[in-house]
């Protein structure tokens, strides 16, 4: 126990992620989490598998329209938006600089898979004012 | 008069456009932020002159991006 941020995620959660980043190679794959908040822990309710309109390998957007859709079918599920994720087909899964940049909402958790190894790699970090910081994740 | 606010059921005076409640709210960097009011994106010439009203329901939506470098 850390006492740091916490992100807690149900293993049908996690593995839909994972799918989600495997599915879209060799470009990005990317999504919004939702789910609640309550002080250092945040738990994921559900994922939203998202298009990535840059269909690129090295970048990624999530689709405005597509995002507002996932939002309010979050909120009608008792949700709320917490974050978002995607992943590096041959990085580390660590934000880049201009996943830093470009990391405009500070309240989100930035979660980045890495499918360059064996196995992928989850992990999820809060950005604020340009830094990035680790937040711990619970697979249940 | 009483709007949802990214979920939250909020009460405002009647006349608020939506960069006001951009303002009110402390939305940060607005320039990256897409409003919706009722599922229809608010074009971003028209924040002044989108006018709420009761009942309307805004989200508030961050571009969401990244790359390698």
């Amino acid at each position: 126990m850390s006492g740091g941020p916490e992100l807690r995620i149900k293993k049908p959660e996690y593995d839909k992620i994972i799918a989600h980043a495997y599915s879209c190679l060799p470009n990005e794959a990317c999504g919004i989490i939702a789910g609640s908040a309550d002080g250092r822990r945040r738990c994921v309710g559900a994922v939203y598998a998202l298009v990535n309109t840059d269909a690129s390998g090295e970048h990624f957007s999530i689709d405005p329209g597509e995002h507002l859709k996932a939002v309010r079918d979050a909120r009608s599920r008792g949700l709320s938006p917490i974050g978002n994720f995607h992943s590096h087909p041959s990085t580390p899964a660590r934000p880049s600089e201009e996943d830093i940049r470009l990391a405009y909402d500070r309240s989100a958790s930035y979660l980045i898979v890495s499918l360059a190894g064996k196995e992928p790699v989850l992990r999820s970090f809060r950005i604020e004012n340009g830094a990035a910081s680790p937040e711990e994740i619970v697979i249940e | 008069m009483n709007i949802v606010v990214s979920g939250t059921l909020k009460e405002y005076p009647e006349g608020l456009s939506v960069s006001r409640l951009i303002e009110a709210e402390n939305i940060e960097t607005p320039m990256y932020v897409s409003v919706s009011v009722n599922d229809e994106f608010v074009k971003s010439g028209e924040l002044d002159s989108t006018v709420l009203r009761g009942g309307d329901v805004v989200e508030f939506l961050y571009f969401m991006g990244g790359g390698r470098r």
